[in-house]
């Protein structure tokens, strides 16, 4: 199951590294929401995907699964999450700004 | 109780979401935000104090005993780093007090200003691998909205930029973290340290270390600083001064933390990346302030050529080189935040950017010269003024180790750092000039007053170092005794 997890990870990288490298902004920002979601499937896996119990006091049968990478994770999608949010705005305020959504023309130059 | 410790961080946040709600009582606004870091700063000083009679100061949150809460942790490291982003971020704050405008003001910048010096202090104080990332993006994110903020056509550009690198960057970290978890299966630093101790750094968490070097490296401007110049030279003045102060130093902070704490033990390794890395990034901090034809751009290599100094000190790792680069460190928060603040008033007063363009203005405004040439001589190190001890100390661990390269690089830079600033003075500061004295425009009374107190904080620290080697030599003694950290936190019997 892990090595399917990882394989998984790599695919959703590669087109995440795929989507980044092209110039429109918003493949741009699809590309790093992917990205992350790719991180957070490796987080979960880099734990471990044990079958074990409830980690809840109380409950009896060990072993219990880790519940780390989950809380992790869970904090890292609301970041994640905010930082889109913010990113979608601010490339579209500068597409109103600048009329134009292509990395390679936003590139400036130095006599500005 | 040590619940004290948790001020830095939560005092700035509650004072910020208030004044969200009080967005058009802009008076209110500036006296609150003012209040808070002043109050913050007193705080400092009191860890620092508890500090020297105490030991290390932590505080387990919800009683979680380490390793298995999420703790903060005070030393004389980051308690003196918290206390100097205080005071250089109240200035700032005078600064922008007269100069921002009202329409800045209006859109919530004091609060994310606060939320900035939150994350930032969270930073320097957590002992939470975990807890650093979630502190690094409430920083960035607070980071994000001020380089943005305004609106410009030049402005946006850039911050897109910026947000879209830091995005990939903190993806990076959390790339290492995962796989830090998934070796050592722990995020508690102290912790992290004692197991890589335990089982010996082997090839896999080196790795994992150099992942956590291109992070905080990026973050840093540490040779990767192709993001620097654009993104620090858009924002209005008071923005760039705190940037400029506070943001890389947080990305070295964290490098110090990992490679003098976590993962000391194969230095011919990763701590010789690190010194090539630091000897690079003079170098190229170097041309670019050589070929910089206005003061903006001078003032931004400026900063990446004292990155690569004070990471000299980390690559050269005795004791000394630790005391001098905290000095060093406390320094450039200082001289940096002053340097961008002179740069950004010049720019105000002139309309001109361009070097050449500016002339005679030690004419009109004799004090602002003057203070001009005490902050460039503190940036180049001449005593008695803040960079000398700095220089000295990191100098003197370089000669210990034989690191003869990395020396004549750091210390090359200092005059390079001397003619770029040199030639910023000759050439604006002397000469005719071309304003007339009835048509000069008068320099705010606040930012008059935020340069003076920087200058006195400059000239402070260098006459006054010895009153500071308390601190300094217990930062530079825990940084390069990573037991006495483990200790401090793991031994709960205490």
């Amino acid at each position: 199951m892990e090595s399917l997890m990882i394989v998984l990870v790599g695919i959703l990288v590669t087109v995440a590294t795929y989507l980044i490298l092209s110039r429109s902004v918003i493949r741009v920002i699809v590309g790093t929401a992917i990205l992350s979601h790719a991180v957070h499937l490796l987080l979960l896996t880099v734990g471990g995907l044990k079958k074990g119990s409830v980690p809840l006091l109380g409950q009896a049968a060990a072993p219990f699964t880790d519940a780390l990478p989950q809380a992790l994770i869970l904090t890292a999608i609301v970041i994640s999450f905010a930082v889109t949010a913010f990113l979608l705005v601010l490339a579209y305020r500068m597409y109103l700004m600048n009329g134009t959504d292509d990395l390679e023309e936003l590139g400036g130059s130095s006599d500005e | 109780m040590n619940n004290i410790i948790v001020l830095p961080l939560i005092v700035p946040i509650i004072t910020a979401t208030l004044l969200v709600f009080l967005n058009n009582n802009i008076k209110l606004q500036r006296i609150v935000s003012l209040i808070t870091m002043i109050f913050v700063a007193c705080i400092s000083v009191v860890l620092l104090q508890l500090i020297q009679t105490e030991g290390i100061l932590r505080l387990d949150f919800s009683g979680w005993m380490p390793p298995f809460g999420i703790l903060f942790v005070a030393d004389s490291f980051s308690v003196l780093l918290v206390l100097t982003a205080s005071i250089v971020t109240a200035v700032c704050l005078i600064y922008a007090f007269s100069t921002i405008g009202e329409r800045h003001e209006k859109m919530y910048f004091y609060p994310f200003v606060l939320f900035l010096i939150a994350g930032v202090n969270g930073s320097f104080l957590t002992g939470d691998i975990f807890n650093l990332f979630v502190c690094f993006e409430v920083m960035l994110l607070a980071s994000y909205v001020l380089i943005a903020l305004g609106g410009g056509k030049m402005q946006l550009r850039e911050s897109i930029k910026y947000v879209l690198i830091n995005v990939v960057a903190s993806w990076m970290f959390l790339v290492a973290l995962a796989y830090l978890y998934g070796t050592l299966k722990t995020l508690n630093m102290a912790h992290i340290a004692q197991r890589v101790a335990e089982a010996g750094q082997d090839p896999l968490l080196t790795v994992v270390s150099l992942t956590f070097l291109v992070v905080f490296g990026l973050k840093a401007g540490l040779l990767l600083f192709f993001w620097l110049p654009g993104s620090y030279s858009v924002p209005p003045t008071a923005v760039q001064a705190l940037f400029a102060a506070l943001l890389t130093k947080v990305g070295m902070y964290a490098l110090f933390r990992t490679f003098m704490l976590m993962f000391p033990l194969q230095p011919e390794i990763t701590h010789t990346i690190i010194g090539v890395m630091a000897g690079a990034t003079i170098i190229a901090g170097c041309m670019g302030a050589f070929a910089g034809r206005d003061v903006r751009t001078i003032a931004t290599y400026n900063v990446i050529i004292s990155v690569g100094f004070i990471l000299v000190a980390l690559a050269v790792g005795t004791e000394d080189a630790m005391a001098g680069a905290v000095y060093y460190l406390v320094h450039d928060m200082l001289g940096k935040a002053l340097l961008f603040l002179l740069i950004g008033t010049m720019i105000l007063v002139t309309g001109e950017v361009v070097v050449k363009n500016m002339n005679g203005l030690i004419r009109i405004y004799p004090l602002f010269g003057w203070i001009f040439f005490i902050m460039m001589c503190a940036l180049v190190g001449i005593p008695p003024l803040s960079g000398f001890i700095g220089k000295v100390l990191i100098g003197q661990g370089a000669i210990e180790t034989e690191s003869y390269v990395l020396l004549a690089l750091a210390f090359g830079s200092s005059i390079i750092v001397m003619y770029s600033l040199l030639r910023i003075f000759l050439a604006s500061f002397f000469g005719e000039t071309s304003i007339n004295e009835e048509d000069k425009m008068p320099i705010p009374r606040g930012a008059m007053a935020s340069f003076i107190i920087l200058a006195i904080f400059i000239i402070g620290l260098g006459v006054g170092a010895e009153g500071l080697a308390v601190y300094v030599n217990d930062a530079a003694y825990t940084l390069s005794n990573p037991s006495v950290y483990i200790d401090a936190i793991l031994n709960t019997n205490k």
